[in-house]
Protein backbone atom coordinates (compact mmCIF):
# COMPACT_ATOMS: atom_id res chain seq x y z
CA UNK A 1 0.00 0.00 0.00
CA UNK A 2 1.52 3.42 -0.62
CA UNK A 3 1.11 6.98 0.87
CA UNK A 4 -2.89 7.82 1.19
CA UNK A 5 -3.45 11.29 -1.17
CA UNK A 6 -5.21 13.10 1.71
CA UNK A 7 -5.35 16.05 -0.98
CA UNK A 8 -7.48 13.83 -3.52
CA UNK A 9 -9.93 13.63 -0.69
CA UNK A 10 -10.27 17.69 -0.84
CA UNK A 11 -12.25 17.39 -3.88
CA UNK A 12 -15.73 17.52 -3.79
CA UNK A 13 -15.91 13.90 -6.34
CA UNK A 14 -13.50 11.85 -5.06
CA UNK A 15 -14.94 12.57 -0.86
CA UNK A 16 -18.63 12.08 -2.58
CA UNK A 17 -17.77 8.31 -2.76
CA UNK A 18 -15.30 8.40 0.26
CA UNK A 19 -18.50 9.49 2.23
CA UNK A 20 -20.29 7.04 1.08
CA UNK A 21 -18.46 4.22 2.41
CA UNK A 22 -17.73 5.93 6.05
CA UNK A 23 -21.48 7.02 7.09
CA UNK A 24 -22.92 3.43 7.56
CA UNK A 25 -19.82 2.77 10.03
CA UNK A 26 -20.69 5.93 12.25
CA UNK A 27 -24.49 5.53 12.04
CA UNK A 28 -23.95 2.03 13.34
CA UNK A 29 -21.67 2.75 16.16
CA UNK A 30 -24.16 5.76 16.95
CA UNK A 31 -26.80 3.72 17.08
CA UNK A 32 -24.93 0.88 19.49
CA UNK A 33 -23.73 3.78 21.84
CA UNK A 34 -27.13 5.39 22.03
CA UNK A 35 -28.44 2.34 23.13
CA UNK A 36 -25.79 1.65 26.35
CA UNK A 37 -25.38 5.25 27.14
CA UNK A 38 -29.50 5.26 27.43
CA UNK A 39 -29.90 1.84 29.25
CA UNK A 40 -26.80 3.24 31.66
CA UNK A 41 -28.59 6.63 31.87
CA UNK A 42 -31.92 4.88 32.62
CA UNK A 43 -30.81 1.51 34.46
CA UNK A 44 -27.61 1.25 35.39
CA UNK A 45 -26.65 5.29 37.19
CA UNK A 46 -27.50 5.65 40.93
CA UNK A 47 -30.42 8.09 41.87
CA UNK A 48 -28.74 11.46 42.68
CA UNK A 49 -28.85 12.57 46.85
CA UNK A 50 -30.28 15.95 46.41
CA UNK A 51 -32.09 15.92 42.75
CA UNK A 52 -33.57 12.57 42.53
CA UNK A 53 -34.46 11.11 39.53
CA UNK A 54 -34.59 14.45 37.75
CA UNK A 55 -31.01 14.88 37.34
CA UNK A 56 -30.76 12.14 34.34
CA UNK A 57 -31.39 15.20 32.39
CA UNK A 58 -27.64 15.69 32.07
CA UNK A 59 -27.42 12.19 30.04
CA UNK A 60 -28.69 14.83 26.86
CA UNK A 61 -28.03 18.01 28.41
CA UNK A 62 -24.42 17.95 28.32
CA UNK A 63 -23.51 16.03 25.79
CA UNK A 64 -26.12 18.01 23.60
CA UNK A 65 -23.83 21.20 24.82
CA UNK A 66 -21.17 19.74 24.41
CA UNK A 67 -21.43 18.81 20.88
CA UNK A 68 -23.28 22.82 20.47
CA UNK A 69 -19.91 24.22 21.02
CA UNK A 70 -17.76 21.77 19.63
CA UNK A 71 -19.42 21.77 16.23
CA UNK A 72 -19.23 25.03 16.09
CA UNK A 73 -15.29 25.09 16.71
CA UNK A 74 -14.95 22.86 14.06
CA UNK A 75 -17.60 24.98 11.56
CA UNK A 76 -15.55 28.04 11.98
CA UNK A 77 -12.26 25.92 11.68
CA UNK A 78 -13.97 24.60 8.28
CA UNK A 79 -15.20 28.42 7.48
CA UNK A 80 -11.66 29.74 7.85
CA UNK A 81 -9.87 27.39 5.65
CA UNK A 82 -12.50 27.75 2.97
CA UNK A 83 -11.98 31.79 3.13
CA UNK A 84 -7.90 31.37 3.46
CA UNK A 85 -7.27 28.81 1.05
CA UNK A 86 -10.64 28.80 -1.31
CA UNK A 87 -11.55 25.37 -1.08
CA UNK A 88 -14.90 24.30 -1.97
CA UNK A 89 -15.41 21.12 0.40
CA UNK A 90 -14.44 23.06 3.40
CA UNK A 91 -17.19 25.63 3.08
CA UNK A 92 -19.42 22.27 2.04
CA UNK A 93 -18.68 20.71 5.26
CA UNK A 94 -18.88 23.81 6.85
CA UNK A 95 -22.57 23.94 5.86
CA UNK A 96 -23.51 20.42 6.31
CA UNK A 97 -22.58 20.86 9.95
CA UNK A 98 -24.78 24.12 11.03
CA UNK A 99 -28.18 22.87 11.13
CA UNK A 100 -26.69 19.82 13.78
CA UNK A 101 -24.97 22.18 15.80
CA UNK A 102 -28.29 24.22 15.72
CA UNK A 103 -30.39 21.13 17.10
CA UNK A 104 -27.80 20.08 19.72
CA UNK A 105 -27.92 23.98 21.19
CA UNK A 106 -31.74 23.87 20.96
CA UNK A 107 -31.72 20.78 22.53
CA UNK A 108 -29.21 21.88 25.31
CA UNK A 109 -31.96 24.52 25.68
CA UNK A 110 -34.38 22.88 26.10
CA UNK A 111 -33.77 20.25 28.24
CA UNK A 112 -31.96 22.85 30.63
CA UNK A 113 -35.55 24.78 30.84
CA UNK A 114 -37.40 21.87 31.74
CA UNK A 115 -35.18 20.90 34.41
CA UNK A 116 -34.60 24.50 35.88
CA UNK A 117 -38.42 24.44 36.42
CA UNK A 118 -38.81 22.24 39.20
CA UNK A 119 -34.64 22.41 40.67
CA UNK A 120 -34.27 26.39 40.46
CA UNK A 121 -37.64 27.02 40.77
CA UNK A 122 -38.15 28.51 36.88
CA UNK A 123 -38.08 28.05 33.34
CA UNK A 124 -35.65 30.77 32.20
CA UNK A 125 -33.40 33.16 33.83
CA UNK A 126 -30.82 35.91 32.20
CA UNK A 127 -27.78 34.60 33.52
CA UNK A 128 -24.26 34.60 31.71
CA UNK A 129 -24.10 30.92 31.15
CA UNK A 130 -28.06 30.42 30.13
CA UNK A 131 -27.86 34.02 27.71
CA UNK A 132 -24.17 33.18 25.88
CA UNK A 133 -26.00 29.54 25.28
CA UNK A 134 -28.82 31.31 23.66
CA UNK A 135 -26.60 33.47 21.26
CA UNK A 136 -24.95 30.51 20.01
CA UNK A 137 -28.35 29.43 19.16
CA UNK A 138 -28.96 32.40 17.20
CA UNK A 139 -25.52 32.71 15.28
CA UNK A 140 -26.24 29.00 14.41
CA UNK A 141 -30.02 30.10 12.85
CA UNK A 142 -28.18 33.35 11.54
CA UNK A 143 -25.53 31.20 10.15
CA UNK A 144 -28.15 29.25 8.51
CA UNK A 145 -30.09 32.29 7.18
CA UNK A 146 -27.52 33.92 6.12
CA UNK A 147 -26.56 30.59 3.98
CA UNK A 148 -30.14 30.35 2.10
CA UNK A 149 -30.43 34.02 1.62
CA UNK A 150 -27.71 34.52 -0.93
CA UNK A 151 -27.92 32.17 -4.11
CA UNK A 152 -24.32 32.43 -5.64
CA UNK A 153 -22.44 29.59 -3.14
CA UNK A 154 -19.43 31.16 -3.50
CA UNK A 155 -20.47 34.57 -1.73
CA UNK A 156 -22.78 32.46 0.60
CA UNK A 157 -20.22 31.01 1.53
CA UNK A 158 -17.86 33.80 2.20
CA UNK A 159 -20.66 35.61 3.92
CA UNK A 160 -21.57 32.80 6.33
CA UNK A 161 -17.92 32.53 7.06
CA UNK A 162 -17.32 35.54 8.50
CA UNK A 163 -20.50 35.19 10.81
CA UNK A 164 -18.87 31.55 11.64
CA UNK A 165 -15.64 32.70 12.72
CA UNK A 166 -16.94 36.03 14.58
CA UNK A 167 -19.28 33.93 16.66
CA UNK A 168 -16.82 31.95 17.63
CA UNK A 169 -15.57 34.22 20.01
CA UNK A 170 -18.69 33.18 21.82
CA UNK A 171 -17.51 29.66 22.68
CA UNK A 172 -15.22 30.07 25.44
CA UNK A 173 -17.31 32.07 27.12
CA UNK A 174 -19.89 29.56 27.36
CA UNK A 175 -17.52 27.72 28.81
CA UNK A 176 -15.77 30.12 31.49
CA UNK A 177 -19.40 32.03 32.07
CA UNK A 178 -19.51 30.02 35.21
CA UNK A 179 -15.92 30.51 36.63
CA UNK A 180 -15.55 34.22 35.65
CA UNK A 181 -19.84 35.16 37.17
CA UNK A 182 -21.72 34.68 39.71
CA UNK A 183 -24.77 32.29 37.61
CA UNK A 184 -27.02 30.68 38.54
CA UNK A 185 -26.06 27.47 36.94
CA UNK A 186 -24.22 24.97 38.32
CA UNK A 187 -19.81 25.21 37.45
CA UNK A 188 -18.39 22.14 35.96
CA UNK A 189 -18.79 18.65 37.33
CA UNK A 190 -16.05 17.31 34.57
CA UNK A 191 -13.32 19.43 33.17
CA UNK A 192 -9.82 19.11 31.85
CA UNK A 193 -8.49 20.30 35.24
CA UNK A 194 -9.42 18.06 38.16
CA UNK A 195 -11.06 14.77 39.06
CA UNK A 196 -15.17 14.90 37.97
CA UNK A 197 -17.07 15.29 41.42
CA UNK A 198 -19.91 13.09 40.13
CA UNK A 199 -20.28 9.30 40.75
CA UNK A 200 -18.21 7.04 38.38
CA UNK A 201 -21.16 5.02 36.28
CA UNK A 202 -22.90 8.89 35.98
CA UNK A 203 -19.80 9.46 34.15
CA UNK A 204 -19.76 7.00 31.98
CA UNK A 205 -22.92 7.47 31.17
CA UNK A 206 -22.48 11.23 30.39
CA UNK A 207 -19.37 10.25 28.13
CA UNK A 208 -20.62 6.99 25.91
CA UNK A 209 -24.03 9.70 25.08
CA UNK A 210 -21.38 12.19 23.80
CA UNK A 211 -19.88 9.70 22.14
CA UNK A 212 -22.98 8.73 20.44
CA UNK A 213 -23.92 12.04 19.98
CA UNK A 214 -20.23 12.73 18.24
CA UNK A 215 -20.86 9.89 16.03
CA UNK A 216 -24.47 10.83 15.25
CA UNK A 217 -23.07 14.19 14.11
CA UNK A 218 -20.39 12.84 11.74
CA UNK A 219 -22.69 10.31 10.25
CA UNK A 220 -25.49 13.33 9.76
CA UNK A 221 -23.12 15.65 8.36
CA UNK A 222 -21.36 13.21 5.27
CA UNK A 223 -24.92 12.46 4.60
CA UNK A 224 -25.88 16.20 4.32
CA UNK A 225 -22.75 17.40 2.63
CA UNK A 226 -23.41 14.51 0.05
CA UNK A 227 -26.41 16.28 -1.22
CA UNK A 228 -24.36 19.35 -1.02
CA UNK A 229 -22.21 18.16 -3.17
CA UNK A 230 -24.41 16.88 -6.10
CA UNK A 231 -26.32 19.97 -5.54
CA UNK A 232 -23.20 22.30 -6.14
CA UNK A 233 -21.56 20.30 -8.80
CA UNK A 234 -25.19 19.43 -10.72
CA UNK A 235 -23.27 21.09 -13.87
CA UNK A 236 -20.06 18.53 -13.65
CA UNK A 237 -19.55 15.61 -15.74
CA UNK A 238 -19.12 13.14 -13.14
CA UNK A 239 -22.30 14.01 -11.26
CA UNK A 240 -24.52 14.22 -14.83
CA UNK A 241 -23.11 10.58 -15.23
CA UNK A 242 -23.59 9.26 -11.59
CA UNK A 243 -27.10 10.43 -12.17
CA UNK A 244 -27.12 8.19 -15.27
CA UNK A 245 -26.52 5.13 -13.73
CA UNK A 246 -29.12 5.65 -10.92
CA UNK A 247 -31.66 6.00 -13.80
CA UNK B 1 4.29 33.85 1.95
CA UNK B 2 1.88 32.65 -0.34
CA UNK B 3 -1.11 35.07 -0.61
CA UNK B 4 -3.43 32.12 0.36
CA UNK B 5 -1.28 31.80 3.71
CA UNK B 6 -1.30 35.73 3.94
CA UNK B 7 -4.86 35.47 3.90
CA UNK B 8 -4.85 32.83 6.53
CA UNK B 9 -2.80 34.75 8.45
CA UNK B 10 -4.92 37.55 7.92
CA UNK B 11 -8.11 36.04 9.48
CA UNK B 12 -6.58 34.38 12.31
CA UNK B 13 -5.12 37.92 13.96
CA UNK B 14 -8.56 39.16 12.84
CA UNK B 15 -10.54 36.48 15.13
CA UNK B 16 -7.38 37.04 17.52
CA UNK B 17 -7.82 40.77 17.71
CA UNK B 18 -11.96 40.05 17.92
CA UNK B 19 -11.32 38.30 21.05
CA UNK B 20 -8.74 40.78 22.47
CA UNK B 21 -12.12 43.50 21.82
CA UNK B 22 -14.45 41.40 23.66
CA UNK B 23 -12.40 40.39 26.14
CA UNK B 24 -11.71 44.32 27.22
CA UNK B 25 -15.96 44.63 26.48
CA UNK B 26 -16.97 41.60 29.12
CA UNK B 27 -14.00 43.63 31.40
CA UNK B 28 -15.46 46.98 31.50
CA UNK B 29 -19.24 45.31 31.88
CA UNK B 30 -17.88 43.11 34.48
CA UNK B 31 -20.77 44.39 37.03
CA UNK B 32 -23.45 43.81 34.76
CA UNK B 33 -23.81 40.35 33.86
CA UNK B 34 -23.30 39.25 37.41
CA UNK B 35 -26.28 37.42 38.42
CA UNK B 36 -26.46 37.84 41.69
CA UNK B 37 -24.28 39.41 44.84
CA UNK B 38 -23.17 38.37 48.00
CA UNK B 39 -24.15 39.74 51.40
CA UNK B 40 -20.39 41.01 51.58
CA UNK B 41 -20.91 43.21 48.52
CA UNK B 42 -24.55 44.38 49.49
CA UNK B 43 -22.99 45.93 52.70
CA UNK B 44 -19.95 46.93 51.24
CA UNK B 45 -22.62 49.03 48.98
CA UNK B 46 -21.62 47.48 45.71
CA UNK B 47 -25.06 46.37 44.68
CA UNK B 48 -27.69 48.77 43.41
CA UNK B 49 -29.93 49.13 46.26
CA UNK B 50 -32.35 51.40 45.10
CA UNK B 51 -33.80 49.13 42.53
CA UNK B 52 -34.45 44.98 42.23
CA UNK B 53 -31.47 43.08 42.57
CA UNK B 54 -30.42 39.28 42.99
CA UNK B 55 -28.56 38.03 46.40
CA UNK B 56 -26.84 34.54 46.47
CA UNK B 57 -25.62 32.37 48.97
CA UNK B 58 -25.98 29.72 51.51
CA UNK B 59 -28.83 29.24 53.52
CA UNK B 60 -27.78 29.45 56.92
CA UNK B 61 -28.49 26.31 59.04
CA UNK B 62 -31.36 26.25 61.39
CA UNK B 63 -32.55 29.81 60.25
CA UNK B 64 -35.60 28.68 58.40
CA UNK B 65 -38.90 29.67 59.84
CA UNK B 66 -42.22 29.50 58.70
CA UNK B 67 -44.89 31.72 59.63
CA UNK B 68 -48.43 30.29 60.45
CA UNK B 69 -50.15 31.72 56.69
CA UNK B 70 -47.79 28.59 55.63
CA UNK B 71 -46.69 30.51 52.77
CA UNK B 72 -44.34 33.50 54.50
CA UNK B 73 -40.60 32.08 55.08
CA UNK B 74 -37.85 34.14 56.43
CA UNK B 75 -34.32 32.83 55.96
CA UNK B 76 -30.85 33.86 56.67
CA UNK B 77 -28.58 34.00 53.09
CA UNK B 78 -24.70 33.88 54.18
CA UNK B 79 -21.60 34.25 52.04
CA UNK B 80 -19.68 33.04 55.71
CA UNK B 81 -17.93 36.21 55.77
CA UNK B 82 -21.80 38.57 55.78
CA UNK B 83 -25.10 37.21 56.64
CA UNK B 84 -28.37 39.03 55.29
CA UNK B 85 -31.98 38.14 56.54
CA UNK B 86 -34.41 37.48 53.64
CA UNK B 87 -38.21 37.39 53.76
CA UNK B 88 -40.19 35.83 51.26
CA UNK B 89 -44.20 34.63 50.54
CA UNK B 90 -44.25 31.61 47.83
CA UNK B 91 -43.30 28.08 47.59
CA UNK B 92 -39.75 27.33 48.15
CA UNK B 93 -38.14 25.26 44.71
CA UNK B 94 -37.30 21.89 45.32
CA UNK B 95 -33.40 22.18 46.03
CA UNK B 96 -33.97 24.77 48.61
CA UNK B 97 -32.38 23.69 51.56
CA UNK B 98 -30.84 24.70 54.48
CA UNK B 99 -26.71 24.88 53.69
CA UNK B 100 -27.78 24.84 50.19
CA UNK B 101 -27.03 27.63 47.63
CA UNK B 102 -29.68 30.09 46.96
CA UNK B 103 -30.47 33.02 44.86
CA UNK B 104 -32.76 35.61 45.83
CA UNK B 105 -34.50 38.36 43.75
CA UNK B 106 -36.14 41.38 45.37
CA UNK B 107 -35.40 44.94 47.59
CA UNK B 108 -34.11 46.00 50.22
CA UNK B 109 -35.69 46.83 53.08
CA UNK B 110 -35.17 50.23 55.04
CA UNK B 111 -34.66 47.87 57.91
CA UNK B 112 -32.13 46.17 56.12
CA UNK B 113 -34.33 43.23 55.73
CA UNK B 114 -33.81 41.72 51.93
CA UNK B 115 -38.02 41.23 50.71
CA UNK B 116 -37.85 38.33 47.63
CA UNK B 117 -40.23 38.64 44.90
CA UNK B 118 -38.66 34.90 43.76
CA UNK B 119 -36.51 32.73 45.29
CA UNK B 120 -34.54 30.01 43.02
CA UNK B 121 -32.53 27.11 44.21
CA UNK B 122 -28.56 26.93 43.01
CA UNK B 123 -28.00 23.72 42.34
CA UNK B 124 -23.53 22.36 42.90
CA UNK B 125 -22.09 20.55 40.48
CA UNK B 126 -21.55 17.31 42.76
CA UNK B 127 -23.73 14.55 41.44
CA UNK B 128 -23.71 11.52 44.07
CA UNK B 129 -26.02 8.58 44.84
CA UNK B 130 -27.87 8.73 47.99
CA UNK B 131 -25.79 6.04 49.89
CA UNK B 132 -22.54 7.94 49.33
CA UNK B 133 -24.07 11.83 50.25
CA UNK B 134 -24.36 10.00 53.35
CA UNK B 135 -21.80 8.45 54.36
CA UNK B 136 -19.80 11.31 53.28
CA UNK B 137 -21.98 12.83 55.91
CA UNK B 138 -21.17 10.57 58.51
CA UNK B 139 -17.25 10.76 57.98
CA UNK B 140 -17.65 14.61 57.86
CA UNK B 141 -19.36 14.27 61.23
CA UNK B 142 -17.30 11.79 62.56
CA UNK B 143 -14.48 14.14 61.59
CA UNK B 144 -15.60 17.42 63.44
CA UNK B 145 -16.15 15.16 67.03
CA UNK B 146 -12.73 14.17 66.94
Amino acid sequence: MGKINWYKYASPASFYGLAGKLIPGFATLSVVLFIIGLYISFFVAPTDAQQGEAYRIIFIHVPAAWMSMFIYVVMAAYSGIGLAFNTRLSAMMASSLAPTGALFAAIALFTGSFWGKPMWGAWWVWDARLTSQLILFFLYVGYISLQAAIDDPRRSDRASALIALVGVVNVPIIYFSVKWWNTLHQGASISFTKAPTMAYTMVAGMLIMAAACWMYTIAVALYRVRIIILERERHSVWVSELMEKIK
Amino acid sequence: MKPRHKKLAFIITGVAGLAVIVALIMNAFRSNLVFFFTPTQVIAKEAPVDRTFRIGGLVEKGSLKRENDGLTVHFVVTDLKHDMNVTYKGILPDLFKEGKGVVAEGKLSPEGQFVASQVLAKHDENYMPPEVAAELKASKASKTKL
